[in-house]
């Protein structure tokens, strides 16, 4: 079917680049509600979990080390800052600054998953991995703590989806940057960094709500 | 638009081209056509078959059920296989065939081509859906191969995650790879029907297939997720050794139970959704009338898409859930029940007055009406408190998820597929066969599963290969039921093979039915219509339709013959 509305950029199915880029954005946001219901489920047992041992959450949660936590903080919120920036060089027709501000995103979200790695590195030294070597006698002030092996368990799963979702983000990055040195955005066509861009917000926001869940629940 | 097209289009009234067309099944040939298609209507043949050979296995499995409970004793299998065999049968229903069946088939070649599209809105995307269900399965049956597992369809912990040998962990992530081919699925519909309807559909000029379609998408955007996450838990816990529903730990059970039936739950709307959906369709073509209270029938599935989600509770009065959860649930259940109603009255208002077709897709459609009745009716006994501790776990709950099942989704399921296979192929069933095999699926399907009612009413319980001798009469009709049952699945497999090189020419429109899909031809081109098609007229016009027809002649003498 050869429209001479269809030029090379719009699919086949759509009838033009406008069509085509809400239908990306309405599908990229039915994507982020069902990443809201994975994480749902993970977030409703902490919630069960928490309410039924808030003496062992509070103790465990104490073991985090906050300031690691908030400098992570930090490093996802610029990133995707970065990433708005990028978003915005591609509306402006700006290749430079997009592939700049990729490599920059890019950047950040492997310094947070590597502070990660160190986090979790950490938590195998002093035996706060959940499994037969796991113990946990409290903290100054939180001794009593039976349940805290649950807290580890979540806040494994809880990070650990969280990072895998950052791991492919990295992928979907690289694969936006290749498209970007190849020069396939312009002014007319930007839609897919702005919902790489959806998704990276969408995965910078999770993290804003782990962070005070895990680590800030007992830092009065 | 494209305004050279070789043929004129063929008019609604049935007169068919001798010219050879393309269409999306003589486009291309070879494997490699096939398997990187982009066209929803070769991924929906792709699912056809893929779904067929999952039927296949779980019906296998279902046969082995019922050869083992014939008599009393155990004469088969040991408990421990036995297990591992239900516990396949319910898998490979559920998740590869129930699941996908309407949606992922009749769904993804319809939907496009009733909203006037040249295809779903992200085609990669539903290839990749269905690359991801093929890539599920296989894990799945490599689980199966390699020792099978015991824990049933339902994954209980600490069972699951703790004590049972079987190969849970390979199972449970092709279930978990599986349920995003229909995340993927859902997420195509939802946007499709948004941005890609025609000139002048609206959405209450939408088929309410579509409409059926899209509340089942819902679900599965909505839902989907979150058993992912409960197996993710569950594979955590097993293999990495975290606890999260561990009771040594302080973890509970009963959240896994939760977190399964909040999605397990409305996953049986995934399946009945769009059964209702055909249904519908089927429902006004055969009685030639406009569909009684189309805005009740649309509405009532986005109430029960909605509803379905907060009546999860129900599988749980006597898992130690709190006794006023399970009043709140069992309220739910019994509002969740007004929807399905409201269809049934619709769709009887619908045949009331009109001039009935007995053909097959109609019989299905009538038998879907009566066993989805006594499945539904039956579902209010389960879901009242005090009845459910006298049934639970007994084959009253199994006779009454059948029914609602194979009773339901299946029937339409089948119903569709006769409906359809005129468009899909280009090529007439055997009707005689079709009325035929109806038939014996309807009695075939009863003698398995109301005896079930009477034995779980008596205390037969469920999942058990030894019983007491006094259960055997109903055993053995039921074994007998399965026996029909399964000849009358197979006669239409043989005779739609068949009818792909044998069967008559169909035509655009062998139904003179309503909706975009008959104005386009059959087999349909790669991109549905040869120009952009424009809908000017509220949907099931049937009186327009027969008025109009009425003053020609029809050349079709399927139909003449079909009027009773
Ligand atoms: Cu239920």
């Amino acid at each position: 079917m050869s429209d001479a509305a269809h030029n090379s950029l719009v699919a086949h199915q759509f009838d033009d680049a406008r069509q085509q880029q809400e239908a990306a954005t309405v599908g990229m946001w039915t994507f982020l509600i069902t990443e809201i219901m994975f994480f749902g489920g993970l977030i409703l047992a902490y919630m069960i979990y928490r309410n039924q041992f808030a003496e062992s959450f509070h103790a465990a949660s104490r073991v985090l080390d906050v300031w690691v936590g908030c400098f992570n903080t930090c490093v996802l919120l610029v990133s995707s800052l970065t990433m708005a920036l990028g978003v915005r060089a591609a509306q402006m027709g700006d290749r430079k600054k997009l592939v700049l501000f990729i490599i920059a995103t890019m950047i950040f979200g492997a310094a947070f998953l590597g502070v990660k790695a160190y986090e979790y590195a950490e938590k195998f030294e002093h035996h706060l991995v959940p499994g037969p070597t796991f113990h946990f006698h409290g903290v100054p002030g939180h001794e009593h703590a039976p349940n805290a092996e649950i807290f580890f368990s979540l806040y494994f799963a809880m990070t650990g989806v969280h990072a895998l979702h950052m791991i492919v983000g990295l992928g979907l990055m690289t694969w936006l940057l290749r498209k970007s040195i190849k020069g396939t955005f312009s002014k007319d066509y930007y839609n897919p960094v702005e919902i790489c861009g959806l998704y990276w917000h969408f995965v910078d926001i999770v993290w804003i709500f782990l962070y005070p869940l895990l680590y800030l629940i007992d830092r009065s | 638009m494209d305004t050279t097209s070789t043929v004129e289009r063929v008019s609604a009234t049935g007169i068919i081209s001798d010219t050879i067309r393309t269409n999306f099944l003589n486009a291309d040939y070879g494997i490699k056509s096939w398997l990187l298609t982009k066209d929803h209507k070769r991924i929906a043949i792709l699912y056809l078959i893929s779904i067929t050979v999952f039927f296949m296995i779980g019906g296998a499995f279902a046969a082995m059920i019922r050869m083992e409970l014939i008599t009393p004793e155990a004469d088969v299998f040991t408990s421990e296989a036995y297990n591992k065999v239900f516990t396949t049968h319910g898998i490979m229903m559920v998740f590869f065939f129930l699941i996908p069946s309407i949606p992922a088939t009749l769904g993804n070649f319809l939907v496009p081509v009733m909203v006037g599209a040249r295809d779903l809105a992200f085609p990669r995307i539903n290839l990749l859906s269905w690359y991801i269900y093929v890539i599920g399965g296989l894990f799945t049956l490599t689980a199966l191969v390699l020792g099978g597992v015991d824990t049933g369809w339902t994954f209980y912990t600490p069972y699951s995650s703790t004590y049972s040998n079987g190969y849970v962990m390979l199972t449970g992530i092709g279930i978990f790879i599986t349920g995003f081919s229909s995340i993927l699925t859902g997420l195509n519909f939802i946007v499709t029907v948004h941005k890609m309807r025609a000139p002048g559909l609206g959405w209450f000029r939408l088929p309410l297939f579509v409409w059926a379609n899209y509340a089942a998408s819902l679900i599965m955007v909505l839902g989907t997720p979150v058993v992912a996450i409960g197996i993710v838990m569950i594979a955590l816990e097993r293999g990495l050794g975290l606890g999260i529903f561990d009771p040594r730990l302080g973890g509970d059970p009963v959240l896994f139970q939760h977190i399964f039936w909040f999605y397990s739950h409305p996953a049986v709307y995934i399946m009945i959704l769009p059964g209702m959906g055909v249904v519908s369709e089927i429902m006004a073509c055969f009685s030639r009338r406009h569909i009684f209270g189309y805005k009740f029938i649309a509405f009532s599935s986005l109430g029960i898409a909605i509803i379905g989600f907060l009546v999860w509770g129900h599988h749980m009065f006597v898992s130690g859930q709190s006794s006023y959860a399970g009043i709140v649930f069992s309220l739910f259940t019994f509002i969740v029940a007004v929807p399905s109603a409201i269809k049934v009255f619709n769709w009887t208002a619908t045949m009331h007055k009109g001039r009935i077709v007995y053909s097959t897709p109609m019989m299905y459609a009538l038998g879907f009406i009566g066993l989805f009745l006594v499945g539904g009716l039956t579902g209010l006994f389960c879901a009242s408190l005090g009845v459910d501790i006298h049934i639970h776990d007994t084959y009253f709950i199994v006779a009454h998820f059948h029914y609602v099942m194979v009773g339901g989704s299946v029937m339409a399921y089948l119903g569709g597929i006769h409906f359809w296979w005129p468009k899909m192929t280009g090529r007439m069933y055997p009707e005689g066969w079709g009325r035929f095999s109806a038939l014996l699926v309807f009695v075939g399907f009863n003698l398995t599963f109301f005896p079930q009612f009477i034995a779980g009413y008596l205390g037969m319980p469920r999942r058990y290969h030894v019983y007491p001798p006094e259960f055997q009469i109903y055993n053995v009709l039921s074994s007998g039921g399965a026996l029909v049952l399964g000849i009358g699945f197979m006669i239409p497999l043989i005779y739609l093979f068949w009818s792909l090189k044998y069967g008559e020419k169909a035509g655009p429109n062998p139904w003179r039915a309503a909706g975009l899909e008959w104005e386009t031809t059959s087999p349909p081109p790669t991109f549905n219509f040869d120009y952009q098609p424009v809908v000017d007229h509220e949907p099931y016009n049937y009186s327009e339709i027969d008025a109009r027809s009425s003053a020609t002649v029809s050349t079709h003498s399927v139909q003449e013959e079909q009027h009773v």
